[in-house]
């Protein structure tokens, strides 16, 4: 049994990033190429050492491209993953098989993209329906009727959700509020020193009813970076290892991209498979977790999540979060960064790195003692996650 | 381009769209095992069967969800925008653009949205009871 498992064969040694912008001003290759090159210092290691790379299927930087800019001799596993943010968590559970197998020593996982100044993913992406492939075709039922923000998706779950438990525009407020007051006293976040009250987000506009504006995320631009080896090297390297108690993909029964809506429940139980394989390979469980990092592109997916993954019963969410459980000091705080909402939207590479540094102790937001700490990959698409561990 | 963004046809969903043209709201149907689908594809999930036809729809439903869109702007489009998730009394869901306000449980009849020769899309509006 031991032999067959994952778990704890693997450690996240280096991470890096770019800074986080509405403008880089310079190609998504090199930011992807300097978020690769800041991780690599940050654990001692160098471009020779690196025998793997993984992306995402969206990323616009080929793992050849990033080789050559960063003079990466030979590759020996290259690997993407599909379905937009769902690929987070994937990225770096395919670097620890790789490396947990032998395939390779040293693999990075990265995401570039200028998705503010260049393609924007809150604007209507006429490409997707476009696509001759499966994907183009489900979005064949939804593109021409005009659904076609990713808003406008979450926010047709969002209307059944509140009618089923109740939840309010309030309750998903209140993720946004805990998100920017983490985000206030983060230097890299871009709403540093920009915090928001529950009267701020009821008065945002309406981007799709009943999500408003400060229900949605950022659209930014960066980089993050992420060098996974084995545990054992880890240990010889700079920095603290973040290992990787379990990393799991999921998606559910008929399942689609941001539009799985033909199932009883419009729901994300595909994130309840992450969630279940997460616990079966740690042997942990959700009261073990001191904080979690929850994949925030749109608030009302954090309340969902927190119902997936057991830490509450279905529809219970809102009275979980209700008084400040999920802020610093609270006894479940999320994204400590600031999240997808209040430090940037880098498809949540950027809550992976978060989570490291509070393995390291290193966050900007402490959390005491976090010896397990949880983080998920993007929602309303087949999805991941992590459990990394001190 | 103006219009609406404009759909990929293939084999499989080919017949909705001919329908459309025909003002049919057409679900597809197992001929072997009679299990109705919507979206459609190419293999039964119930039987296996790759024997596929399509019933006429009576064209009415009741509302499941909806949301209002207001930005950003979309192609073809007024704004602000209502789409519902509409449960057909055959018993399939579609996703279901909306001539005006709706609520979870109202009930709807289809109409038809004539885009040029080429593409013609189901609107749905509400039914007062």
């Amino acid at each position: 049994m031991s032999a067959r498992t994952l778990s704890g064969k693997a450690a996240i040694a280096g991470i890096g990033a770019t800074e986080f912008s509405k403008e880089s001003g310079r190609s998504e290759l090199q930011l992807s190429v300097e978020a690769v090159r800041h991780a690599l210092v940050d654990c001692g290691l160098t471009p020779a050492d690196v025998d793997g790379l993984v992306t995402f299927t969206m990323d616009s930087s080929s793992e050849i491209a990033i080789a050559r800019e960063l003079g990466i001799p030979e590759l020996r596993f290259f690997s993407r993953i599909n379905y937009g943010g769902g690929a987070g968590c994937a990225t770096v559970q395919q670097a620890a098989m790789a490396v947990a197998t032998g395939v390779a020593d040293v693999v990075v996982a990265y995401r570039g993209f200028n998705e503010r100044s260049g393609d924007r993913f809150g604007q209507v992406s006429a490409w997707a329906a476009a696509q001759v492939n499966t994907n183009g075709l489900d979005n064949a039922w939804t593109y021409p009727l005009g659904l076609s923000t990713p808003a406008a998706t979450v926010a047709m779950q969002a209307r059944r959700y509140m009618h089923e438990y109740g939840a309010t525009s309030a309750d998903f407020g209140r993720v946004a509020v805990a998100d920017r007051r983490h985000a206030a006293t983060n230097p890299a976040a871009f709403f540093h020193g920009k915090p928001i009250t529950l009267e701020d987000h009821q008065a945002s506009r309406m981007i799709a009813d009943p999500l408003h504006l400060l229900d949605c995320c950022q659209e930014s631009d960066g980089a993050v970076a992420i060098v996974v080896v084995s545990a054992e090297r880890a240990r010889d390297l700079a920095q603290k290892p973040a290992f990787i108690t379990a990393a799991a993909q999921g998606s559910g029964r008929d399942q689609f991209v941001m539009t799985s809506y033909y199932r009883d429940d419009i729901g994300i139980p595909e994130m309840g498979v992450v969630g279940r394989e997460l616990w079966r390979q740690s042997g942990l469980t959700p009261a073990d977790m001191p904080m979690a990092i929850l994949y925030d592109h749109f608030t009302p997916y954090v309340l969902m999540q927190l119902e997936e993954l057991g830490f509450c019963g279905r529809g219970e969410a809102k009275d979980f979060i209700a008084d400040g459980a999920i802020e610093i000091g609270g006894r479940l705080p999320i994204n400590t960064h600031g999240g997808q909402l209040g430090e940037a939207y880098i498809h949540g590479m950027n809550g992976i790195t978060e989570a490291v540094r509070q393995v390291r102790g290193t966050s900007v937001n402490p959390v005491a003692d976090v010896e397990n700490i949880l983080v998920t990959a993007g929602t309303g698409v087949p999805t991941s996650g992590l459990v990394l561990s001190a | 381009m103006s219009g609406p963004v404009r759909p990929v046809v293939s084999r499989d969903n080919a017949y909705f769209f001919e329908g459309t043209r025909a003002r049919e709201l057409r679900i597809q149907k197992c001929k072997a095992c009679g299990v109705l689908r919507h979206p459609p594809g190419p293999a039964c999930p119930e039987c296996g069967a790759f024997d596929r036809g399509f019933v006429l729809a009576q064209g009415e439903g009741t509302v499941f969800s909806y949301l209002v869109h207001h930005a950003p702007k979309v192609p073809g489009k007024e704004l602000p925008l209502v789409i519902a998730l509409v449960d057909l009394d055959e018993g399939v869901r579609m996703v279901a653009e909306v001539t005006g306000p709706v609520e979870i449980g109202d009930r709807l009849r289809v109409g038809w949205n004539v885009i040029d020769d080429e593409l013609t899309l189901p609107i749905w509006t509400k039914v007062d009871r």
